[in-house]
């Protein structure tokens, strides 16, 4: 019985070991078979072809500039709507809001995180887009702007909570040294609270980022999907195409084995680098963050 | 100018900003309910859809999405509580568990359509599971996995230590120490992490786009080595493939869709708050 007992725990302890290295068993598994299906292109496709302005695969012409162009766009406008919006409504709920108005914020801003990113790019063809489109007075309502619209919207949650966060861990002891020290709320909030929480914000709005620049279907549904380099702010206003939607309205076409399914995979290695990039960076500034806490606090 | 009037109009472009940002949601909820509830019907939810999917019903896409789910929970949910056990219990902070949380948040951190390229290549292709139920719940469970595995850290982490020193103390040894106590301590919050990480999985397109869904099947599916058809994606093929779709079964779909996803996250937020209320510690 004893001996039994034993063995089977030792069985289960070591599963759960097992268990607790598949995180870093699947990083390396979707970076391997990224690079597997996806570095051919480089044999492939000359660099001059990948590096071009024109991404047309039926004819060989496989520019992922426009893409990446597009991507770009249509993040800079999500952040720019997602970043004053998500860190107002974080410093809203963390340091102003009543008890109550907070029970109601916070859940609300989890539901929108929740929403299937399908929905909102459903509600931006039949909603948004033709009401942009009459209001801007433009030939097409799908556009880099309804695009970053709504990925505002979808990136706004991941601001939100992260800073909010971020905001909580302030120990109380620094507001009220502020408060103390007869500065007003307001005060307390911009010139103590908020730089005390500077890495966790911008920790914040790294995510949010990340996760603009990894959204599919919103952007395939409305950004109109024309890859088109561009080269001025104006192009927030036409049509775009991103990495993420070029990947997800192309893979299914493709023979596999392709140059075209090769050069898709390589799009998706580019992306995986970006977030990689990101993540790390983030995590890093947080880690940072808690060193000097602890430096303060001992 | 007087910085009480200052702090005024501060606090007032705040709560503004607060407001805007909530007040579409709840907007974009009501707007599919009153849009989508006319064609709600028995019909609608139990019948096959017919006529190039303009006419009929929508029930292959429910029950696919309720596989789909189905399928996730299977894959994701031990390995991700088992995980979380192993870095709550178990882990020492040395440069291994730190190399592990760095490749959750990096997990957590990858774009959706790239999971799917991912499920494309290992179990469409490599292991030859074809698009299917299998290859598509697979890929969401990977994407489900950091989620499962961070809540559900949180939850183990909160139950105070004296719990422990006290099992182990009278005997018991560390499984069952977790099993017994720590795990039934910690159940509902790592019942909530589990039903956010499915409610994702379930609005999730791009990873089952060409992992395992179907554009149209006229019927169910029979194996977990069939395709399916699922909600978002159905959603998804009415609302750009299919010229002339009539616009209340869109709406519909998506009222669908969202209740499928609010009810798992309304679930999630009961779980979460009457374990609060009636915890002891």
């Amino acid at each position: 019985m004893e001996k039994n007992l034993s063995l089977g725990e030792f069985i289960i302890t070591r599963l759960v070991k097992a268990s607790g290295y598949s995180a870093i068993v699947f990083v390396t598994l979707i970076f391997y078979f990224l690079l597997r299906e996806g570095l051919p292109t480089l044999g492939e496709v000359e660099l001059e072809n990948l590096l071009s302005t024109r991404w047309y695969p039926i004819e060989s012409y496989f520019g992922i500039l426009p893409l990446i162009s597009g991507s770009l766009i249509v993040t800079i406008g999500a952040a720019l709507i997602a970043v004053p919006f998500g860190l107002g409504t974080a410093i809203f709920i963390a340091e102003i809001a009543p008890r109550w108005a907070r029970e109601i914020l916070k859940p609300l801003v989890e539901l929108l995180g929740g929403l299937p990113s399908v929905v909102l790019g459903f509600l931006g063809i039949l909603v948004l887009s033709p009401n942009l489109r009459i209001l801007l007075n433009l030939p097409t309502g799908l556009t880099a702007f309804t695009g970053s619209l709504l990925l505002g919207a979808i990136a706004v949650p991941t601001v939100v909570s992260i800073a909010e966060d971020a905001l909580d861990s302030v120990p109380r002891s620094y507001r009220d040294a502020a408060l103390a020290l007869g500065a007003t709320r307001w005060q307390t909030i911009w010139r103590v609270t908020l730089p005390a929480a500077r890495s966790g914000v911008l920790t914040a709005i790294m995510l949010g980022v990340g996760r603009a620049i990894g959204e599919t279907m919103t952007v395939m549904m409305v950004t109109g999907n024309a890859p088109v380099l561009a080269t001025s702010l104006s192009a927030l206003f036409s049509p775009v195409r991103t990495m993420t939607a070029t990947i997800a309205a192309e893979m299914g076409e493709v023979a596999s084995g392709s140059i075209h399914y090769h050069t898709l995979f390589f799009i998706g290695m580019v992306l995986f680098i970006i977030s990689l990039a990101v993540n790390i960076t983030a995590s890093s500034v947080v880690f940072r963050q808690k060193k000097r806490a602890e430096r303060v606090l001992s | 100018m007087n910085r009480n009037l200052v702090q005024r109009l501060g606090f007032g472009l705040l709560s503004f900003m607060a407001l805007l940002t909530v007040l579409p949601i709840i907007l974009v909820i009501i707007f599919i309910v009153v849009q989508g509830g006319s064609v709600i019907s028995v019909e609608f939810i139990t019948g096959f859809p017919f006529g190039g999917m303009r006419s009929g019903g929508i029930w292959p896409a429910i029950v696919g999405t309720f596989y789909l789910t189905l399928g996730t929970a299977i894959f994701s949910v031990p390995l991700g509580v088992a995980a979380a056990i192993y870095l709550s219990e178990y882990a020492s902070d040395n440069g291994l568990t730190r190399l592990i949380r760095l490749a959750i948040i990096n997990l957590s951190g990858i774009p959706s359509v790239v999971y799917g390229l991912f499920g494309l290549g290992l179990f469409v292709f490599f292991l030859q599971f074809g698009t299917s139920i299998l290859s598509a719940s697979l890929t969401l469970s990977i994407m489900t996995l950091p989620v499962i595995i961070s809540t559900s850290e949180e939850a183990l982490r909160a139950v105070p230590q004296a719990f422990r020193t006290v099992s182990i103390s009278v005997g018991a040894t560390r499984w069952q120490t977790i099993r017994r106590i720590v795990l039934p301590e910690a159940l509902p919050g790592i019942i909530t992490g589990v039903i956010l990480g499915l409610e994702r999985a379930a609005g999730e397109t791009a990873p089952i786009l060409f992992t395992g869904a179907a554009f149209f099947l006229p019927r169910l599916p029979g194996s977990p080595f069939d395709a399916t058809m699922a909600l978002p994606y159905h959603l998804f093929v009415i609302s750009t493939q299919v010229p002339e779709m009539p616009i209340q079964i869109q709406y519909g779909t998506a009222l669908v869709l969202i209740t499928f996803v609010l009810a798992m996250n309304l679930i999630a937020n009961y779980v979460r708050s009457r374990a609060r209320a009636r915890r002891q510690w």
